[in-house]
């Protein structure tokens, strides 16, 4: 770990402010992620900004009826609050399904969405990686790719976006509320949010340089059967080889989204019109132009497998 | 002692304390965070210093140079240790790579600089800023594609290729055949508490407090690295935060401790950081096996052949695949053969169950295989071949053998004739669900071992040997000993383990540790008690120990006024005639298993388990239990999940951290039950036991493997057992 400057930041426009003042400076909410990377020398801040005392940790209910989750509510207390286990299920039960419950505690709505991948080779400062060191390379190619991306990669990088909160988001059409640091405030739909890797896998959200989250809202509920399906090696406390969110209307319309296939939780409009006529047929559109690796192939038929036990479940 | 004929009734038989479900003497330490690791030790010598180890880039080639300047410039920084400036080093008897390398390179992550500061993030500031310029060779880093230019190697103490009679006749006219194969892949041992250790030097005489199986290799291996005598270096490594064979011998922490000490003047404290473990330590070799089974139609193997190819670095040696195929059936026509390829990546080394492990989880596959081929229940095929007799040599029978008592017990108590043969038919839900058995065999190892026993003027009896805990209940089971024999309570024993100040014991591996280190405490104790007897002018046969006191005719002294203020001391060891050679003594398990498959995505879910074991005396039932019970965790663990992925270009295990390399967690682990079987083995040791903490894993992946098949249909070869190898032959959800 490199030797960093620290200030606890008093406003969120003061934090952001900050952020464009010191270079190399970065927001520290629960840290769970940051502090492993800065430790590894991944992440080498120079300055950090405790956003903790921000008191952006309220759920309130918008004037929509929807939800507004501030920036540093942690997993833990968003996964049991009670508008959300009714309303918004999936979020609830995606939340439980990530990581342990220690992390959790400390883990924090914003920090959740941009935790960096899990990626094996980018936690190894020897080996190339693209995304660490933009032009170095992709040591994952060709490599050790079983847990990597199948769809949305590139020649850049075949990473996938680890988190399962961030698939309930997306399938919730969240919007991400920021300040920048010139005190604009702005919201960025969910789907906007996270980017494809491209030739520039290093950059990973639509944030400009010192944005800050503030919260994340949720629009009014939309009812029907909430189901998250975390498929993996280990029964707990492991990343997704794929999951599903889904939520799934009586009439068997609905909507869905995956994890552990892509660069950012995946979600194809087209395909959630298709979910009336089954697994096979979502399962195509949503995967249509995968370029999955002979080691992750078998994430496709997963996927569709996993579908098909989650749109059962909804019916049954 | 020496312990050359069948053991008869001795004091142990009371069975007042021995042989008791006794908790752990350590356990309340452990549970208060009060047991000092290696690490933690701040109070055992003051000014310590950090060390940040700095591991290889590359898996081959050489250092063209390295930059230490900016290192060096480093706030807290006080020293670096590389192969340039520590000196000439010798290398250990039991490491292949060098514990320092540079300039040549001979794997991934093997150190080659030590950064020492006065705090440790300082010293991993400072070990990051070590520049290091590397020229690579090629590598060969593929076991399928090395395995063809394999030589034949032996394992420990085996030769080659052993055998009896004529396979290569006897197989193909069998009218029953398998022939087939199987992997295993890398292994880590992924111990709770990493490699550490502090070193201290005063003059030319070197402390290491450590975390170490074995401490009498270890300080010949560090002796022998550094070129100086033994007798100048003291281990100490009182508890151990699990090693599973990992730290049977001298590693980088130690070494690098020690050479940080010298070179900063100052005592110095490394650990290995866990993303080092998986490359810089040692692991348990992938296997390529081959086994063919030819039986008569009523299910008696006519020949048995298993061959197992593994890869080291040159100069190490092979995973030893094929040793309980030497044993385990009967069988005239016999082949097993080890190869052993020349691999680049990091030592292959003992890892729990070393070469039974990998072993047991094919042969006790094919076993079901040739069982279903045959329309026989896989229980009653393995009955039908039992063997009382080494097969290889009928003249040497088995001190004890019930293995078909482990499985009959077994399937039994399991239910298993609740199991459709039939794969494929049972459904609960979303699960696919079934049974599957594998036995197991682990040999018992007699090797000498010392202690030496004090009773002081309290009546407080010490015991003192360099055996190690490493998290096994030794502390326990050497207490529970020591009270039986000197016939005190166990709160009137002290246990001292872990110091190469102490009479040199068995050492905690091969689970030969609990039989050999309690007979050798019993030998120091029957030298104690005859002391005793001497002392008070008894005639130490009729002499009896019990209450605190002893008692001849009607003569009755406290041990503690037998003491006197003096006290007396006694030291003796355990060693071993013939009786191991004469006899195969050998440890049995049979392994249950239930899992449920979920039938949409292949996730593997374990049920139910149950170990029965004959492992001859259980000097503790509640340790013991929780060995077997650790191992078969262990061992679903190799079934499902455990595997250091190889990346074949770049020669290294990549999911080099706890988050890559998955071992099970609570939510894999249904509940657990193990049935000891009764038995005592007069011919093992004057204690009667054997040993437990590998024979819980031997078996337990095939049985799960063959659950899966019992459950799916589907016949994975390949461990681990992943959903990806399930999700083809899955039916439609
Ligand atoms: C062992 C382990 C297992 C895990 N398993 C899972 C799992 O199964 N599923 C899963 O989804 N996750 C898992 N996680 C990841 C975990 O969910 C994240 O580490 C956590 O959510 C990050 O939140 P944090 O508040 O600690 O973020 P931090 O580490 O504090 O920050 C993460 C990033 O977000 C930035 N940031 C934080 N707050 C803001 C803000 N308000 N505005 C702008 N930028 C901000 C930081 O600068 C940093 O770049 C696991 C983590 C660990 C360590
Ligand atoms: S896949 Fe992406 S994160 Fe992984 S090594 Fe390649 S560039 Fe780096």
């Amino acid at each position: 770990m490199r030797s960093f400057t620290y200030e606890r930041a008093s406003s969120p426009a003061e934090a952001a402010a900050a952020a464009m003042r010191t270079e190399g400076a970065r927001f520290i909410a629960g840290g769970t992620n940051l502090l492993d990377l800065m430790k590894l020398e991944i992440e080498t801040p120079t300055h950090l900004i405790d956003v903790n005392g921000l008191a952006l940790d309220k759920i309130e209910t918008t004037t929509e009826g929807g939800l507004r989750i501030g920036a540093l509510v942690r997993n833990t207390d968003l996964a049991a609050d009670e508008r959300v286990r009714r309303d918004y299920g999936l979020l609830s039960r995606a939340l439980l399904a990530g990581a342990s419950g220690q992390l959790r505690n400390k883990a924090t709505t914003a920090g959740n969405l941009l935790q960096r991948t899990r990626c094996p080779y980018f936690y190894d400062t020897n080996q190339p990686c693209n995304k660490r060191q933009p032009g170095s390379g992709c040591a994952a190619i060709g490599g050790f790719t079983r847990p990597l991306a199948v769809i949305g990669t590139s020649d850049a990088c075949i990473a996938t976006h680890p988190s399962d909160m961030a698939v309930a988001m997306r399938a919730l059409d969240a919007t991400v509320e920021t300040v920048r640091s010139d005190g604009t405030v702005r919201g960025i739909p969910i789907a906007e949010f996270h980017r494809l890797p491209g030739d520039t896998p290093h950059i990973e959200t639509t944030l400009v340089p010192g944005e800050l989250i503030t919260a994340v809202t949720l629009p009014k509920p939309v009812g029907g059967k909430h189901i998250y399906r975390k498929v993996r090696d280990r029964a707990s406390y492991a990343f997704a080889l794929v999951s599903v969110g889904a939520i799934v209307q009586r009439d068997g319309t609905g909507r869905v989204a995956l994890g552990g296939v892509a660069h950012r939780p995946w979600r194809v409009e087209a395909a959630d019109a298709e979910m009336p006529r089954g697994a096979k047929a979502v399962a195509e559109r949503l995967l249509a132009g995968a370029r999955p690796t002979d080691e992750n192939a078998f994430k496709l038929p997963l996927v569709e497998r996993t579908l098909g036990a989650v749109l059962a479940e909804a019916k049954g | 002692m020496r312990f050359d004929t069948p053991a008869t009734t001795n004091p142990i038989d009371q069975l007042k304390i021995v042989g008791k479900p006794v908790d752990r003497i350590d356990g309340p330490l452990k549970t208060t965070g009060t047991a000092p690791y290696a690490y933690e030790r701040h109070d055992v010598v003051p000014n310590q210093a950090y060390g940040y180890v700095v591991g290889s880039a590359i898996a081959k080639g050489r250092i063209a140079s390295i930059d230490l300047s900016t290192a060096q410039r480093a706030p807290g920084f006080l020293a670096i240790v590389t192969a340039d400036n520590a000196g000439r080093l010798g290398r250990g008897r039991f490491n292949t790579a060098r514990l320092l390398g540079g300039p040549d390179i001979e794997h991934y992550h093997q150190a080659i600089a030590l950064v020492v500061a006065e705090t440790f993030e300082q010293a991993r500031a400072a070990a990051q800023l070590v520049r290091v310029d590397y020229v690579r060779t090629d590598g060969m880093f593929d076991l399928a594609a090395a395995k063809d230019s394999w030589t034949p190697a032996a394992g420990l103490g085996a030769p080659a290729d052993p055998g009896v009679g004529d396979f290569a006749g006897a197989f193909p006219t069998a009218p029953i055949q398998l022939d087939a194969a199987y992997t295993t892949p890398d292994h880590s041992h992924a111990m709770m508490e990493p490699h550490a250790s502090i070193a201290a030097w005063e003059g030319d005489s070197l402390t290491v407090w450590t975390s170490n199986q074995m401490i009498n290799w270890t300080v010949g291996d560090l002796a022998q690295t550094l070129g100086i005598a033994r007798e100048k270096v003291r281990l100490i490594s009182p508890f151990i935060g699990g090693g599973f064979g990992g730290k049977l011998f001298l590693r980088a922490d130690a070494l690098l401790a020690a050479l940080g000490a010298r070179a900063a003047r100052r005592p110095v404290k490394v650990a290995l950081p866990r993303p080092l473990m998986a490359n810089n330590t040692t692991h348990r070799p992938a296997t390529i096996q081959r086994i063919r089974i030819g039986a008569t139609r009523d299910g008696k193997i006519t020949a048995i052949g298993h061959e197992s190819w593994s890869g080291d670095l040159p100069g190490g040696g092979p995973e030893n695949a094929v040793q309980q195929t030497r044993l385990l059936y009967a069988g005239a026509n016999r082949m097993t053969a080890t190869r052993l390829a020349i691999l680049d990546l990091p030592e292959g080394n003992a890892m729990r169950a070393p070469g039974e492990a990998p072993g047991l989880m094919a042969l006790e596959i094919a076993m079901d295989e040739m069982a279903e081929k045959l329309g026989l229940d896989p229980i009653e095929f393995r009955v039908r071949n039992d063997t009382q007799v080494d097969p290889e040599n009928p003249g040497r029978p088995f001190s004890q053998r019930q293995l078909i008592e482990c499985l009959r017990t077994g399937a039994e108590r399991f239910g298993w004739n609740k199991r459709n043969a039939q794969p494929g038919r049972l459904r609960d839900g979303r699960w696919l669900t079934g049974m599957g058995v594998a036995a197991g065999l682990r040999n018992n190892l007699l090797t000498t071992s010392a202690a030496r026993v004090r009773l002081d003027h309290r009546g407080v009896v010490t015991v003192e040997t360099d055996m190690t805990d490493i998290g096994t209940g030794s502390y326990t089971i050497i207490a529970q000993t020591a009270a039986e024999m000197m016939g005190v309570p166990l709160d009137k024993v002290v246990v001292r383990l872990g110091d190469s100040s102490f009479p040199v014991s068995a050492g905690s591996g091969g689970q030969w540790g609990a039989n050999n280190s309690t007979a050798g405490v019993y030998a120091a104790c029957v030298k104690l008690r005859e002391a005793v007897a001497q002392k008070l002018g008894f005639n130490s046969a009729d002499a009896v120990f019990g209450d605190g006191q002893v008692r001849s005719g009607n003569r009755t002294v406290s041990l503690a006024e037998a003491a006197g203020e003096s006290g007396l001391v006694a030291e003796d060891a355990i060693e071993y005639g013939d009786l191991g050679k004469q006899y195969q003594q050998s440890t049995f398990v049979a392994h249950f298993v239930e899992v449920g498959v979920d039938v949409a995505t292949g996730e593997t879910h374990i049920r139910r388990m149950l170990a029965v074991c004959a492992a001859g005396r259980i000097l503790n039932p509640k340790s013991a239990r929780s060995q077997v019970i650790g191992a078969m965790t262990m061992g679903v663990g190799a079934a499902l999940m455990e595997q250091l992925a190889v990346d074949k270009r770049r020669g290294f295990f990549v999911n080099h951290d706890l988050a890559g390399y998955e071992v099970p967690v609570h939510a894999d682990i249904p509940h657990q039950e193990v049935i000891f079987l009764d038995e005592t083995d007069p011919i093992s040791s004057p204690m009667k036991a054997k040993g437990v903490g590998e024979l819980g894993l031997c078996g337990v992946g095939a049985a799960v493997a063959n659950a899966i098949y019992n459950a799916t249909g589907i016949r994975v070869r390949d461990y681990p057992i992943t959903l990806d190898k399930l999700l083809a032959g899955l039916p439609e959800a």
